[in-house]
């Protein structure tokens, strides 16, 4: 016994060591779940207070793109709005019914802090769930998905981004509806990969990646990215693409949290189903 | 002793910051970033218990990762170099050991003394950092030439804001 503590104390400071890694290997690897919230990180008070403030005092360099995705998503609206379509022929008949029932709620949001040169990036949004926002709900931009959100505290919001090793968004093609995931592999913001579309799809570069829908996380037909090149790798059955992102995650400044009323849904049943597998 | 509990947490604040607030945002060629803040771990005093340095090398480290939502990444590559630092200090010590009171810093043990000093601190911790953010060996050579280059970008930056601060203390 008098020998262990000898060794103990004769070792201590490796000891300590080895405790304090342990520690913080510890918190890499609770950090490492995808869902369920902590207090150490950006969306608590201080951090996500000094967060708002710095954001506060360079917002105004965005500006100027700020105003152009504003304008345009505004066009695009606009376009699509009763009053820009004129009636071509015969008279139309309004009936009200209940085909139609919300199913998207947007919040927006602005980005306090915001990181892309990392393998894993996070996005800290200025609200939480004093306003609505709740674990696992997509985060889109002006043009396509920025991520899905993974802790909240009253007031902030932590997003892990599309420009996150271990993010997969389930993505189309908008002309021929194939679907496969979007994965990014850690090197340039602006580019991302898409796997599992298979090699007998007729593709050219510039084709219009749109989401699924499938997550149940973001509306279906979001435009996200453009195909800028791809291959097919002798003796494989799919497709290697690299993607364009839409979205310019560094000028991110404004985006909207996306809440599906029929999420919900969506989940009990597909547990449900899991469930009877078993 | 005014030094102690004041300049050093005062030191410490402005590192924090001065990285999550300005560093973190200026990257070259998209990946390559500069982590200045372990300066503060380098410039602690020689003399400090080496257990207290691993703790405040661990609290630094947390610190940035509250910011950075990098939970635990940021502090084991701290501690790390926390752990390493006084071996490293043994290793450098001129042949008849370490003055009294000398500070760890260009103007304390001469330029020669502290590039070779930041250079092994800063490779250390850089390749400590990148390996745990990848948390894989199957791309080795692509994560060490990216520890590489911010490795000289950090160096840099620790080089200028020595040779800022010793100026300051030459006026002093």
């Amino acid at each position: 016994m008098r020998n262990l503590i000898t060794f103990i104390r004769k070792y201590s400071f490796f000891f300590l060591f080895v405790g304090m890694e342990a520690l913080a290997f510890y918190l890499i690897l609770k950090n490492n779940h995808f869902q369920g919230s902590s207090f150490l990180n950006s969306t608590n008070k201080v951090a996500g207070g000094i967060y708002t403030k710095y954001s506060d005092l360079t917002e105004y360099v965005n500006l100027k793109e700020v105003n152009d995705d504003l304008s345009n998503e505004n066009r695009l609206l606009r376009e699509n709005q009763l009053g820009s379509f004129v009636r071509v022929f015969g008279e139309n008949i309004i009936v009200k019914d209940t085909i139609y029932k919300r199913k998207y709620l947007y919040t927006k949001a602005k980005v306090i802090n915001n990181s892309t040169h990392r393998q894993n990036n996070y996005l800290t949004l200025s609200i939480g769930f004093n306003n609505g926002v709740q674990n696992g709900m997509g985060v889109i931009g002006p043009s396509g998905v920025v991520g899905v959100v993974k802790d909240v505290s009253a007031n902030y919001s932590s997003v892990v981004s599309v420009l996150h090793r271990e993010s997969k968004i389930s993505v189309k093609l908008k002309k021929s509806a194939y679907f496969g995931s979007m994965q990014w592999d850690g090197e340039d913001y602006r580019l991302t990969g898409l796997k599992d579309i298979p090699n007998h799809v007729f593709l050219t570069e510039g084709d219009t990646v749109v989401t699924s829908g499938y997550s149940s996380i973001f509306p279906e037909g979001l435009p996200t990215a453009l195909i800028k090149t791809f291959e097919a790798p002798e003796g494989e059955n799919f497709y290697k693409i690299q993607m364009q992102l839409l979205n310019d995650f560094r000028q991110l400044t404004y985006v909207y949290v996306v809440n599906n009323n029929t999420s919900m849904e969506v989940k009990n049943l597909e547990s449900g189903r899991e469930n009877a597998n078993d | 002793m005014i030094k102690t509990f004041v300049t050093y947490p005062l030191q410490f604040i402005v590192f924090v910051l001065f990285q999550v607030l300005i560093l973190n945002n200026i990257q070259l060629g998209g990946t390559i970033n500069p982590y200045l803040y372990i300066l503060f771990i380098l410039w602690l005093p020689i003399e400090w218990n080496k257990a207290l340095v691993l703790g405040i090398s661990f609290l630094l480290g947390l610190s940035i990762d509250v910011f950075t939502d990098t939970m635990g990444m940021h502090a084991s590559a701290c501690v790390f170099l926390g752990f390493v630092r006084p071996y490293l200090l043994n290793l450098l010590a001129p042949r008849d050991g370490y003055e009294l009171n000398v500070s760890p810093t260009a103007g304390g043990l001469g330029w020669s003394w502290f590039l070779q000093y930041a250079t092994i601190c800063v490779f250390l911790h850089h390749s400590f950092l990148f390996f745990v953010e990848v948390f894989r060996f199957s791309e080795f050579f692509d994560t060490l030439g990216r520890a590489l280059a911010s490795n000289i970008f950090s160096l840099v930056m620790i080089i200028l804001v020595q040779v800022f601060s010793s100026n300051s203390e030459d006026r002093r």
